[in-house]
């Protein structure tokens, strides 16, 4: 998602901007047409805070940052899966009403608000950082930038879900019970490719987690706000890891003998 | 216990807040074998700390083998203009390096330097090369790392619930009332102890580098109970927020940017930092362009750009420039990194590498390419020195059983923080509070909870519902937003600190008569409406405080006594809730510092 914006030139003009928002709850809910008064350089985050204060002081949503900073103002605009507090205005086109509404994939709280505590659950079950002993006598260890580049990519990561909310598999087929979602092979692969961990998540990625499910139809990279190429860097050699360890048997023996 | 409505958790620690401090706070609680629990207002790994960028001070010495804790600790007292609590500044130039080995033994990816240790870079006020740090995403990965690590040592998460009163009994505190988001139901938290890390203040001004959250409700929660409040006059104004397009302004622009070479230059193209220099810092400052880039680089006999003189100063250096007309377009200055090219091969890149969310935050809310033109930036509310006063050794408030660490206590950074020194903060005073919590909930047990104080505290967080049609409470929070703004902000005055006070009270009034409708839950207009009664506190105490302090030092500056008192090195000002409920504030005198460290600071010199 690196739309590259133009710069923003004139912030005095102000153009009246047609709302579609979702409002509603569990039980059900529909889309209510408010109008934002916008000027230059507007976000989305921000026509949703002036119809709160304004217009609707009880319609509920996330945020914190609005920098693209915490992942906590996510939703889909005009069907995208987007970070609220990143989407320009002057990107969307200019003609036809602009629609909020909730990540589909998890379970509506109220308005903007989804249910995300299927993640938390998720990630407490995924084995721990388990560091090797340190190198050094003061508890330190040597590692070079080369080693950690990888990880660090996948470190970026904020916590949004976005990936999750576009992921077929968990938006089509609610397979929650049996597949972690990208966010969290990207997790994974963070703690799998980390150059200290001497853990084992291989079995558990086969068979807990459900990484067979993945068709690598990348979609999720698509949507990451923080350009983490999670199929290719993460998910792939996820799968390699996995093909290794349980369908190739010379592979298998060598890893006995071999520290990853 | 008799409470109707609101439902009962029983702990021995509680932890308010889930930021680095009181993730760091709670993991060690909970090592000490208490039964602990984390509230925050947002979802578990949002808090404010994921926003930091530049890094975290800790005197390792990887880069330079001439730093170690003494320096660190004299250039923390130096930036601080000498008011800080010297026992935290003792501990935290001792413990900073051990805590930041800590965070990388459970997980954390630091960049690292040539032979595989910890990178760390240059920062203002810092003598030498001295910020563990992750491109400009090193909060995310302190927070996300104690996270990662604290849901393993089997902590209750409250996610998005917000506490609004602290529950005391013969004095000392027994627990905390909080209602949740998604239902608006109130709960009631009983325990032996209880630690504040909810952060700062940033809220209370139009102009700030801080979200939501920052209300101040640590502050408030804490003055409300009978603690004592300290140094709240000292705001750190940040030189360098975005300040175009309109809607980021106060958006912040990392430090960093400076660390890695940016030159601020005002509309005649001159790096105006140099055209004044503050005597205490003659000896550091490079003479030239040229020698400063050499700092840049690493090289250890040049000194620093003027650039990375200590924020206070430079966000006045900023205005002044400004006022002279010679601001940029939008009423900044100019930040240019895209100067190094010049310098560097393969500039773009290398600026990209350094300052990856730098780039993207201007790219896509500006559509500014940081690697080609220069950035608008302008001063932003950022950080608040002040917060509960707190015993150094133990963070113990004058409450018996309140805690308190990271951003809402005060001591470590007198009237002005060094960029890094925060995080570095979170974690050892984190620690220090968890710690010392854990033992004295042991110590002592729980304590009743008063349930007329439940009562009460409840029906008053309700209250605005019984006023369907009162004012609109973010009115009223946008009228002070601007009156702080305007007449408490970075250049200060006796007689507009006074409008101010007058202009707090009609806020006071019309807060007290604010109505929302509707139902309970996800209710921001009620979320509001509470935050109100913790913004008119604050902004009450840095008031006063700003009146109460007739001299210019960091953080504070009065345009009506410009200079630096020696009379006002002697005190610190600390506020507290007087017995009729009006807000005292007096003149503590600060306890002499130790020899031993006295001689660290005249060496330092
Ligand atoms: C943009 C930005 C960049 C920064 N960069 C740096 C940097 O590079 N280096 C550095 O050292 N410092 C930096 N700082 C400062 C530093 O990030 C903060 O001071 C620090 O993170 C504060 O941490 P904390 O643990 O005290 O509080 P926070 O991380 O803010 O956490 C506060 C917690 O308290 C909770 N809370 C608050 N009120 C309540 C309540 N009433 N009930 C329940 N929960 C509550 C919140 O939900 C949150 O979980 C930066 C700050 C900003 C804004
Ligand atoms: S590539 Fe895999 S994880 Fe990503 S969206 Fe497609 S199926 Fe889901
Ligand atoms: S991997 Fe990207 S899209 Fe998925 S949660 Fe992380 S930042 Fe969001
Ligand atoms: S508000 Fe933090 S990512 Fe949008």
């Amino acid at each position: 998602m690196s739309s590259h914006s133009h710069p923003v030139t004139d912030a005095t003009a102000t153009r009246p901007v047609e709302f579609k928002i979702w409002r509603g709850d569990a039980k059900g809910g529909a889309f209510e047409q408010y109008t934002a008064q916008v000027t230059g350089g507007m976000v989305v985050l921000d026509c949703i805070h002036q119809v709160q204060a304004e217009q609707a002081p009880d319609l509920a949503c996330r945020w914190n940052c609005k920098a693209g900073k915490c992942g906590s103002c996510s939703a889909e605009i005009n069907g995208k899966p987007s970070l609220m507090c990143m989407t320009r205005m002057d990107t969307l086109p200019a003609d036809q009403p602009v629609t909020v509404e909730p990540l589909r994939a998890f379970p509506s709280i109220r308005d903007l608000v989804t249910d995300v505590s299927w993640n938390y659950e998720v990630k407490k079950k995924i084995v721990p950082f388990k560091p090797r002993e340190p190198d050094r006598p003061d508890g330190t260890w040597t590692v070079f930038q080369e080693d950690v580049e990888r990880v660090q990519e996948f470190r970026k990561c904020i916590e949004c879900f976005l990936c999750q909310d576009v992921c077929h598999v968990l938006r089509d087929h609610h397979k929650h019970d049996e597949f972690i979602g990208p966010r969290f092979l990207v997790y994974t692969a963070a703690l799998e490719m980390h150059p200290l961990d001497t853990a084992d998540r291989i079995a558990d990625l086969k068979e807990r987690d459900g990484i067979g499910y993945c068709n690598i139809g990348k979609c999720c990279t698509k949507v990451c706000p923080e350009s983490i190429t999670i199929t290719d860097n993460a998910i792939i050699p996820l799968k390699e890891r996995v093909v290794d360890e349980f369908y190739d048997p010379i592979t298998r023996l060598l890893r006995i003998f071999r520290p990853k | 216990m008799s409470v109707p409505e609101a439902i009962v958790h029983e702990h021995d620690v509680i932890v308010i807040g889930a930021g680095g401090a009181g993730l760091r706070a709670a993991i060690e609680a909970s090592a000490g074998g208490a039964k602990v629990a984390v509230i925050c207002k947002s979802l578990l790994g949002k808090a404010h700390t994921v926003m930091a960028e530049g890094g975290m001070a800790a005197a390792m010495g990887h880069v330079d083998d001439r730093d170690n804790w003494e320096v660190h600790f004299s250039d923390t007292m130096r930036g601080g203009g000498y008011l800080n609590n010297w026992v935290m500044a003792e501990h935290h130039a001792k413990e900073a390096p051990d805590r930041v080995r800590e965070l990388e033994a459970w997980g954390a990816v630091f960049d690292r330097t040539k032979d595989g240790r910890i990178l760390q870079r240059h920062f203002g006020g810092h003598r030498y090369q001295r910020l563990a740090h992750v491109g400009d995403r090193t909060g995310l990965e302190m927070i996300r790392t104690l996270q990662d690590h604290g849901v393993h040592q089997g902590l209750d998460v409250y996610m998005e619930m917000t506490v609004v009163a602290l529950l005391t009994s013969g004095g000392r505190i027994a627990g905390v009332l909080g209602y949740d988001r998604e239902r608006g139901r109130l709960r009631v938290w009983r325990a032996g102890a209880v630690i504040l890390a909810t952060g700062g203040i940033g809220k209370a001004y139009r102009i700030t580098s801080n979200s939501w959250e920052y209300t101040g409700d640590g502050q408030a929660l804490a003055y409300e109970a009978g603690a004592e409040i300290m140094d709240m006059e000292f705001i750190q104004f940040h030189p360098t927020g975005m300040v175009w397009p309109p809607s980021v302004r106060g958006l912040l622009v990392t430090e960093g940017v400076r660390g890695e070479g940016g030159a601020l230059r005002n509309s005649e193209g001159r790096r105006f930092m140099w055209d004044d220099i503050p005597e205490a810092y003659k000896n550091q400052v490079a003479l030239d362009e040229e020698e400063a880039w050499r700092y840049v680089c690493g090289d250890k006999s040049a000194q620093r750009p003027a650039e990375l003189l200590t924020r206070d100063h430079v966000a006045r250096c900023i205005n002044r420039e400004v006022k002279a007309g010679r601001g940029s377009p939008h009423g900044g200055v100019f930040l240019d990194i895209a100067w190094i090219k010049s310098r560097v091969p393969n500039g773009e890149e290398h600026i990209k590498k350094k300052l990856p969310s730098m780039y993207h935050q201007f790219m896509q809310l500006a559509g500014v390419d940081i690697t080609k033109e220069a950035m608008e930036v302008g001063p932003t509310t950022h950080y608040c020195m002040g917060g509960v006063r707190v015993d150094g050794d133990t963070q113990m408030s004058s409450v018996p059983g309140l805690f308190a660490a990271g951003e809402v206590a005060a001591g470590l950074h007198g009237a002005n923080r060094l960029g890094g020194n925060s995080l570095s903060d979170l974690v050892v005073f984190g620690k220090r509070a968890g710690e010392h919590a854990a033992r004295w909930a042991k110590e002592h047990g729980a304590a009743p909870v008063d349930s007329a104080q439940v009562e009460a505290e409840t029906a008053r967080a309700l209250a605005p519902f019984d006023r369907p049609n009162g004012e609109n409470p973010y009115a009223i929070q946008s009228d002070l937003q601007d009156v702080m703004q305007r007449l408490v902000g970075m250049v200060r005055t006796k007689s507009e600190l006074e409008e101010a006070l007058g202009h707090l009270d009609s806020l006071r009034a019309r807060a007290a008569k604010c109505g929302v409708s509707g139902h309970r839950e996800y209710h921001p207009g009620w979320h509001t409406a509470i935050d109100l009664r913790n913004l008119l506190h604050v902004s009450e105490m840095i008031t006063k405080s700003a009146l109460l302090r007739p001299e210019s030092r960091g953080g504070h500056f009065r345009e009506d006594f410009p200079a630096k008192s020696e009379e006002c090195t002697g005190f610190n000002l600390v506020a507290r809730r007087a017995d009729d409920g009006s807000m005292d504030i007096d003149r503590r005198q600060r306890a002499p510092i130790r020899p031993d460290l006295q001689a660290i600071i005249e060496r330092m010199k």
